[in-house]
């Protein structure tokens, strides 16, 4: 059990360092949330008062965070086939699962930069200000939202493992689950069939636990299902991490490009 | 009981051709592969690029499984056994890919040492005695990106050996190599026998093999054509003569022609300067240099030698006479 948690964090520390070097990543993690959070601020600037803002700006701020999850793993997962170290980190004793974690969790702890600079964005060009109604609970509803859609992360990149162009799904992914998940528009606007999707994606619960933290309400429920969920995400990934393996190595996809 | 045991070892994979009438191939790599290699032995695998040496290594190391046959490592199923295999090999390949460019070569070594179990508080001595004995002492904190191939390849060799495996698999490790660098990477694979590993080397230098293998097996189209000691399989060709004719500018057919003559084992072409050298393996008893000369229709003849054969031109034969 040390031995997991101790490989679960230094994997979380190299994958960060390793995805903190590249300066075309950087460039894109520094654009994206401002461009996602001005096309929101101005959606809503028409209609809307300070709450209604916070209320876009937030729900920027995990756009941001889900878009560097779901489009990242996909292109992690095939530059480590391209540099070779895919079938490296397969050849190893540790438990695959032990490693692939660690890889998606450091992609969406990057995407916390996405919520400090969309606030911060807010506050500067559109002059939005924070102020928390429950400031421990948004504490805490930040950092569940990152582990459960870095969870949502690691279901995606057990799929990468074995098909190579499911990357291209990570980016498929990316935009309806801005609408799904309620970030800019309330899910009592989507028809009522989405809804049972929506409740089944951990960002649905993020996003409503952070805002509800801020604007006022009872994010707690909605932090233990977005934690709740990202628990089964990384259990559905390790039941079927096996089976992917073996599929990978039957079919020789490990190193395929 | 072998260290690594492979019997009769097959491997198809299956692809795919055309872009709106798909069909699908299949593509035999391995086809009934058998060997064993014993501890602290050095074997080699020896074969030209596509012969199925990458394809035998990696199901050995679990990376792929085999449509047919089976192999053990240290009485392991590489199939069934995974994680024990895993656990008492390492795996070497040649070429720039497999590490981290971004980091260190610290932090890959530190890293990699957690993943293959290395104790924490012996990850330290361990990574300071590898870099050591590859040379990389100095250099680990430089980001691998300012790393030289060699240097690259160096610090593959070290990720290897991290865990102190007692198996070694090395995949043409010193391939695009300047000669100074694959010297010192084949002193450093020499001592790992001296270490009391068991290692198992793909190569297509012929050299490489008889410099550091106590045993070879030659696999060409999927298949071993023979095996034995670097000597046993020399004595398999000594009886033979090597007519070496400098040609400038071969014309088209000429191997096709002077392989229909009677008496030829193989002809292979190498290329010298200007020049190419038409190499062909015949038996001791037989003189061909005049029929040779008459195949080679209108172009221009340098120097012709006529000498006894070495190690490699019995791998040409060998490798010549599967095609």
């Amino acid at each position: 059990m040390k031995a997991a948690v101790r490989l679960l964090a230094l994997g979380w520390v190299f994958h960060l360092k390793m995805l903190s070097r590249s300066a075309f990543d950087g460039l894109l993690g520094v654009m994206w949330p401002l461009f996602f959070a001005t096309v929101a601020f101005f959606m809503f600037q028409a209609g809307g008062g300070q709450q209604t803002l916070l209320y876009a700006s937030l729900g920027a701020a995990v756009m941001g965070i889900w878009s560097m999850t779901s489009t990242s793993a996909g292109s992690a997962l095939q530059r480590e086939r391209w540099n070779g170290t895919l079938e490296v980190l397969v050849a190893a004793p540790a438990n695959f699962a032990l490693v692939l974690l660690p890889l998606t969790i450091a992609m969406s702890t990057i995407g916390i930069y996405c919520l400090v600079a969309t606030l911060l964005w807010g506050r500067l060009v559109f002059g939005i200000e924070l102020e928390l109604v429950h400031p421990l609970l948004f504490a805490i509803s930040v950092p569940a939202a990152v582990l459960s859609i870095g969870a949502f992360g690691f279901l995606l990149a057990v799929s990468f493992v074995r098909y190579r162009f499911a990357w291209a799904l990570g980016n498929l992914f990316e935009y309806p689950v801005w609408l799904i998940c309620g970030f800019l528009v309330p899910l009592s606007l989507l028809p009522s069939w989405v809804r049972p999707i929506s409740w089944l994606l951990a960002p649905t619960w993020g996003v409503r636990a952070i805002r509800e933290s801020a604007l006022g309400g009872s994010p707690l429920p909605d932090v233990l299902i977005c934690l709740a969920l990202g628990a089964a995400y990384v259990l559905a990934g390790v039941l079927v991490l096996d089976t992917v393996l073996r599929a990978a190595r039957a079919k020789a996809a490990l190193s395929l490009t | 009981m072998a260290v690594i045991e492979a019997r009769d070892l097959h491997r198809t994979y299956k692809t795919t051709t055309g872009t709106i009438r798909r069909r699908s191939l299949e593509v035999e790599a391995v086809r009934g592969v058998t060997f064993d290699v014993e501890k602290g032995e050095l074997f080699g695998l020896l074969g030209p690029n596509g012969a199925g040496k990458t394809t035998t290594i990696k199901m050995l190391i679990t990376l792929l499984i085999p449509t047919s046959g089976d192999a053990r490592v240290l009485g392991y199923d590489v199939v069934k056994d995974v994680r024990e295999v895993r656990k008492r090999i390492g795996y070497v390949f040649g070429g720039d890919r497999g590490v981290y460019e971004r980091l260190s070569g610290l932090d890959n070594l530190r890293y990699f040492a957690e993943l293959y179990g290395v104790p924490g508080r012996e990850i330290r001595p361990r990574i300071e005695e590898l870099l050591e004995l590859v040379g990389l002492k100095g250099r680990e904190k430089e980001r691998v990106e300012g790393y030289s191939r060699g240097m690259k390849q160096r610090l593959h060799v070290a990720r290897g050996l991290l865990h102190d495996p007692p198996v070694v698999f090395l995949d043409e490790p010193t391939i695009g190599l300047d000669p100074v660098g694959a010297r010192e990477l084949r002193a450093t694979i020499a001592s790992l026998t001296q270490a009391g590993k068991t290692v198992l080397l793909t190569t297509h230098y012929m050299f490489e093999a008889d410099a550091l293998c106590d045993r070879i097996a030659v696999i060409a189209k999927g298949e071993i054509v023979a095996h034995g000691t670097p000597a046993h399989l020399k004595a398999g060709v000594e009886e033979g003569a090597v007519v070496e004719v400098e040609v400038f500018g071969i014309p088209d057919g000429t191997v096709e022609r002077v392989r229909e003559l009677e008496g030829v084992r193989s002809v292979g072409v190498e290329e010298r300067e200007q020049a190419q050298v038409l190499v062909v393996q015949t038996p001791a008893d037989v003189e061909l240099t005049g029929a040779i000369l008459g195949r080679i229709d209108g172009a221009s003849v340098g120097r012709i030698s006529r000498r006894e054969p070495t190690l490699e031109d019995a791998y040409v034969a060998l490798v010549g006479s599967s095609e």
